[in-house]
């Protein structure tokens, strides 16, 4: 909403030294965030006066046609006689009244106009365009002054070129905000100041005599007012004043009827309506659409109406969607003038609407058009429904005021009854919600301020004025003492929370792992969940695989993708091929978040009460409706993961790393994964580890690493030999292994034995290594694979492991032969289990 | 080897004759002095104080003395064979020092080389500053509470007093879920705010609840320099008895010092939100400028565009239908609840000109943030 100071001080009498800005500090304390204001006309120096176009020359031997006038600009130039200015705009004639700015004056923007010599003549001035004045961005043309104004008024307090105003954005609360008259009941108060309220107007009784009307749908327009004009003159046009405050208000001007019924809306915040008598066939209706019928609005939109929508109607049908547009049939006719005999016209009778419609009808009906209007915004944020009737009367006033018409004493009124509001409170509830003592004559006088009724001494009684339907609950009138009385009088004091407990498990877990995996060399993306078909094609996963089956969006930001991902891998793997084609190489890159699986349970929308809290039963229907949100842990790698350097040669990321970032994140909550070879995409065949971890006393599936699959590298995009791992970070909490128990330290000598053992290729070194801490029994310390080694010798198929076995005793040194013996064993269980042989045995 | 001496002698041996012996004791001395190197040395040890060194000799002469001479002859020998292995043991620590001094010169790198050899990780600066943010809260008392991104309607909506026909429950704001069926309403949405996870807060634990929210939401903006449909919020709500709106004002003031510094404060402007009444903007000083950059164009800050202060999102006292939605009793408890957006927070905490920097994973912009303590 914007408000021009000057229209401001029509209701409250501010001090003269009082700025926009000053208005603006107040408001904003009391709680209207006002954007800007705005200072129009400040670098405007005169002399800015009407002049009268008296002879124009037109001059020809120029590129494009030029007029040289004279224009008589009365004594403003000191001498009576007419300027000749020069004008390249064609949109006037010989007697048009314009305004001039003479030599010595200064336009917005700086713009010093002096006398000068311009296509062969001498310029004494310059005639402006609405442009050059700072009313509009109109550079079409001069703007052409309406014929009433004597040559050599000053112009710029004719136009009103000097004024503030205050632009406002209003929260859906606070509907009558989106008038001058609520503004003025805000700056009264935050000034102290009383309101000449432009709504106590004397309004004559409804009668019988009025516009015929009906109202079917009582509850969705618990309102109607129809007033008629006769006698208009249909050339009449709104004068100067009026069109500036619209401008002012950002609205342009249209004809006089239109401009009449938004000079009230924005005056009074009632939106009207103007019908052309003459096109209006019957009784204004208001009733909700039928399926298949049409509407042609305002705006020319052809609109199938729905059978929520709520509509005026006539005979014809429907001529308007209610509180949100007017039908094109029944607009107000342009005035045009009849050549022959140079008589104007148009519309010489009107019919005004005059309404109070239910928000939540027009902003439905506004939502399904996608037609927000002026009128629609100010019915969803509420509208007062007393002032019905004397936005009525301004209008009718001001019609009969401005185009000569008369007033039909016919006076048409449909009302439901209004329910009461009294909200009772404690007179220390705005006190006890804002924890400070106003006591009990600074909450009633602040309630008051604001219109309300206020009865009671410790309880009060409190019925909110007509244009607060926001005002429903006790803290909404907490909210308006506090207001009032200052936001930033509100002291600092610190509440006491009983002593906490910290993180828990889960959260401690979710920043070990992202530190342990910074810590390898990962740095962390966070990457949008949305993936869709082509994603998951290109991950090469088969029909049915479970990361197939989505949860959808209904509004995708995107068709490509529609569901929410099932897998980190997709948007991981578009951060690293981005940072490879961003000459970032040595990639790893890791992320913890949510995937969405469907449960299948997903069920039609539950709808529960808000009045009480819902039954344990219901809250469990309601997340039971909801998909599974593991949270999950990946990593992806490509390039060196080691670089060469002085050092010495590096080494590549592979598949290895892949498996040692899950065990990184492991072993963050004390897991051991155990690491089995599997198939399984996107991974590459021979090179994919299914990670498993005991959960709850299972052995359980917790993810996959490896490399990645080289049809799915050529698919992404993805440097060669890229590797990734997924795993479950809900698993892997659940498999913590909890409070660890110390093991006993021994301070003797350990004994070391090394075995080398060749089996088949195909066995796992996993099993080989399982074996033997089977066989070694107690006596062993640690086991560790130092060496791998296939060839010739060892026969096609073969592998040789090579095993560091280290022995220990919690009492006493051991014998060598007790090492021994445990190393036998070790070597018998591996024979026995994996077909092993000893190397050089 | 010489072979001992098989038989008496009565006669003074020519080697033991104190003259000879003080004669090759200086030998040996200035030999020792005159090695330069440990091999040297080792050469002198070997001609000196060896097995056939002279007084080595002259020391298995003495057994051939008669009774009477051995004391005198032992002794003699005796000290000088301690003066030479004296002389020997510090010429050698000497000789030592000078190599192990050489030794460490040649050892000596250029430890100005770089060692790049694994590239650095780090984590997100949207997780670290929700980390710094809950540990401020947590250390207050507060337990970090979280809940699913896919969130019932009545979660992120009803309970929280947005009624059905509110604008922002169109897919013009808000994402919603397909249902089992095609075309059926699933009353799902992915989660607009953390506001719901305050009521799954309040329905789970008895009061009073002191919860921090952090978590991913969801709006359907396009992404540009300082929009992204995905972003953080931190969501904090108290719920007490007797809590008041001067205990958010000085919870908030709290945490703007706890993060920007001593003398820091907020400012509240009354706002409205559907689940708090009274409702407020909160802004911050601006930890930059300090206010100062306000009416004075010498010293602009692009921080807070010279407006001094910041602002940071949303609060009030928690609307009483909200509590009544979930079950406690606004007659007895009363709490207030505010949210802001991390993102926005890390703009202007770090001078990050384009939200997209954040999303992107480009380890360029990431890794600079690993290491803030």
């Amino acid at each position: 909403m914007r408000a021009p100071l000057s229209w401001l001080r029509e209701y409250v009498d501010l001090p003269a030294a009082v700025t926009g800005r000053d208005v603006a500090e107040r408001l904003i304390a009391a709680g209207l965030e006002v954007e800007t204001v705005e200072r129009l006309g400040s670098d405007l120096t005169g002399p800015l006066v009407v002049g009268q176009v008296l002879a124009i020359e037109e001059l020809t031997e120029f590129k494009k046609p030029i007029r040289y006038c004279r224009v008589d600009v009365g004594t403003a130039n000191g001498t009576g006689e007419p300027q000749n200015i020069i004008c390249g705009a064609r949109n006037f004639r010989e007697g048009d009244k314009v305004a001039v700015i003479l030599p010595g004056g200064v336009l917005p923007g700086g713009f010093e106009i002096t006398a000068r010599k311009t296509y062969g003549k001498v310029s004494e001035g310059m005639i402006c365009s609405v442009r050059e004045l700072g009313i509009g961005d109109d550079h079409d043309g001069i703007l052409v002054l309406p014929p009433e104004h004597e040559p050599g008024t000053d112009a710029i307090e004719l136009l009103e070129l000097v004024d503030e105003v205050l632009d406002i954005s209003v929260n859906p609360d606070r509907g009558y905000c989106l008038s001058m008259r609520g503004l003025a009941r805000e700056t009264a108060t935050a000034f102290g100041l009383p309101l000449r309220d432009p709504a106590l107007l004397d309004v004559p009784e409804p009668n019988d005599a009025g516009y015929p009307a009906h109202v079917e749908d009582r509850t969705a327009c618990d309102r109607l007012v129809v007033r008629t004009v006769s006698g208009l003159r249909p050339e009449a046009h709104a004068p100067l004043w009026l069109q500036r405050r619209l401008q002012k208000a950002g609205m342009r001007p249209i004809s006089l009827a239109v401009d009449v019924t938004n000079y009230v809306m924005l005056e009074m915040g009632q939106p009207l309506h103007a019908y052309d008598r003459a096109r209006l066939s019957g009784p204004i209706g208001v009733r909700r659409a039928r399926a298949g019928e049409k509407l042609t609005t305002l705006d020319g939109a052809a609109r199938a109406l729905d059978p929520e929508d709520l509509v005026i109607t006539d005979n014809s049908g429907p001529v308007g969607l209610a509180g949100v547009m007017g039908g094109a049939d029944t607009e107000i006719a342009d005035a045009t003038e009849e050549p022959l005999v140079g008589q104007a016209e148009g519309t010489t009778e009107i019919v005004l609407e005059i309404a109070h419609f239910d928000p939540v009808s027009v902003a439905r009906t506004a939502r399904r058009h996608k037609l927000s209007s002026e009128a629609a915004r100010r019915f969803e944020r509420g509208v007062d429904p007393q002032a019905a009737a004397a936005a009525g009367q301004r209008a009718v006033d001001l019609l009969v005021l401005l185009a000569g018409g008369t007033a039909d004493p016919g006076v048409t009124e449909v009302a439901a009854p209004a329910a009461a509001r009294g909200i009772v409170i404690g007179a220390d509830h705005p006190d006890r919600v804002a924890g400070v003592a106003y006591g009990r004559e600074t909450v009633v006088r602040r309630l008051q301020e604001i219109g309300c009724d206020v009865a009671g001494t410790d309880e009060l009684t409190v019925t909110p004025p007509s244009w607060r339907p926001d005002l429903t609950d006790p803290n909404d009138l907490a909210e308006e003492v506090i207001r009032l009385e200052g936001y930033e009088a509100l002291p600092s004091t610190l509440p006491r929370p009983p002593a906490g407990r910290g993180l828990n498990a889960r959260q401690r877990l979710h920043r070990r792992v992202g530190r342990a995996l910074a810590g390898a060399g990962y740095v962390e993306a966070l990457n949008y969940p949305f993936l869709g078909p082509g994603a998951l094609d290109a991950l090469g996963l088969p029909e049915g695989d479970a990361w197939r089956t989505t949860v959808r969006l209904v509004n995708p930001l995107s068709d490509e993708a529609p569901s929410l991902r099932t897998t980190l891998l997709p948007g991981l793997l578009d951060a690293l091929r981005r940072n490879d084609g961003r000459g970032s190489h040595e990639l790893a890159l890791f992320e913890t978040g949510l995937v969405f699986r469907p449960t299948g349970h997903e069920g039609a929308a539950i709808r529960l009460p808000v009045t009480a809290r819902p039954t344990d039963e219901e809250i469990a229907a309601l997340d039971a409706a909801l998909p599974r949100q593991p949270r999950r842990v990946a990593a992806v790698l490509a390039g060196a993961r080691e670089r060469a350097g002085w050092w010495g040669a590096g080494r590549p990321a592979d598949w290895a790393d892949a498996i040692e970032a899950a065990r990184t994140v492991a072993r963050e909550a004390g897991v051991e994964l155990s690491v089995e070879n599997d198939q399984h995409a996107p991974w590459h065949p021979g090179r994919c580890a299914a990670l498993y971890a005991e959960v709850a006393g299972e052995k359980t599936l917790v993810g996959h690493a490896g490399e990645l699959h080289p049809r799915v590298i050529k698919a992404l995009g993805l440097p060669a030999r890229a590797c990734a791992m997924e795993a479950d970070l809900d698993l892997i909490a659940e498999a913590a292994s909890g409070v660890p128990t110390a093991p006993p330290v021994s301070s003797f000598p350990p004994a070391t034995q090394d075995v080398a053992l060749v089996v088949d290729a195909s066995v796992p070194a996993a099993d080989v290594e399982a074996a033997l801490r089977a066989g070694a029994g107690d006596l062993l310390e640690s086991l560790r694979l130092f060496d791998v080694f296939t060839g010739e010798q060892l026969g096609a198929g073969r592998k040789s492991l090579a095993y560091a076995l280290k022995f220990r005793a919690a009492d006493r040194t051991l014998t060598a032969e007790e090492a021994t013996a445990a190393r036998e064993s070790a070597v018998a269980a591996a024979v026995e289990r994996t077909g092993a042989a000893q190397r050089g045995a | 080897m010489s072979a001992p001496n098989k038989s008496y002698d009565p006669v003074e041996v020519e080697a033991l004759k104190p003259d000879v012996i003080e004669r090759v004791r200086n030998e040996a001395l200035a030999a020792i002095a005159a090695a330069d190197s440990l091999d040297a040395l080792n050469e002198v040890k070997v001609a000196h104080a060896g097995d056939r060194s002279p007084l080595a000799l002259a020391n298995r002469e003495i057994g051939a003395l008669p009774p009477h001479a051995k004391a005198a002859a032992g002794k003699l020998v005796g000290q000088s064979r301690g003066a030479v292995n004296k002389a020997l043991a510090a010429r050698r620590e000497e000789l030592e020092a000078e190599r192990d001094e050489r030794v460490l010169v040649e050892e000596a790198v250029d430890v100005t080389l770089p060692h790049d050899r694994a590239p650095a990780g780090a984590r997100h600066p949207l997780t670290t500053l929700a980390e710094r943010i809950e540990d401020i809260f947590v250390a207050m008392g507060y337990e970090v509470a979280e809940g699913p991104e896919v969130e019932a309607e009545w979660f992120n909506f009803d309970a929280l007093n947005i009624g059905p026909d509110h604008p922002t429950r169109s897919t013009h704001d808000t994402f919603f879920v397909e249902g089992g069926k095609p075309g059926e309403e699933s009353g799902l949405v992915l989660r607009t705010q953390t506001s719901p996870v305050q009521i799954r807060s309040m329905l789970d634990r008895e009061p009073p609840v002191y919860v921090i929210c952090p978590g991913r939401v969801f709006r359907t903006d396009e992404l540009d320099a300082t929009h992204t449909p995905v972003f953080h919020q931190v969501e904090l709500l108290a719920i007490d008895k007797g809590l008041t709106m001067a205990d958010l004002k000085g919870t908030l003031d709290h945490m703007v010092q706890a993060l920007f510094g001593e003398g820091m404060s907020t400012r509240l402007r009354p706002d409205y939100f559907p689940f708090t009444e009274p409702s407020a903007e909160m802004d911050m000083v601006c930890f930059r400028c300090r206010g100062e950059s306000v009416g004075n164009p010498d010293r602009p800050c692009r921080t807070c565009s010279s407006e001094g202060w910041i602002e940071l999102g949303g609060c009030g006292v928690v609307n009483p239908r909200v509590l009544v939605a979930c079950g406690i009793d606004p007659e007895v408890y009363s709490g207030f609840a505010f949210g802001f957006g991390i993102e926005r927070m890390l703009m202007f905490r770090h001078n990050v000109a384009d939200m997209r920097d954040m999303i992107e994973g480009d380890v360029r912009f990431t890794r600079p943030f690993g290491m803030e303590i």
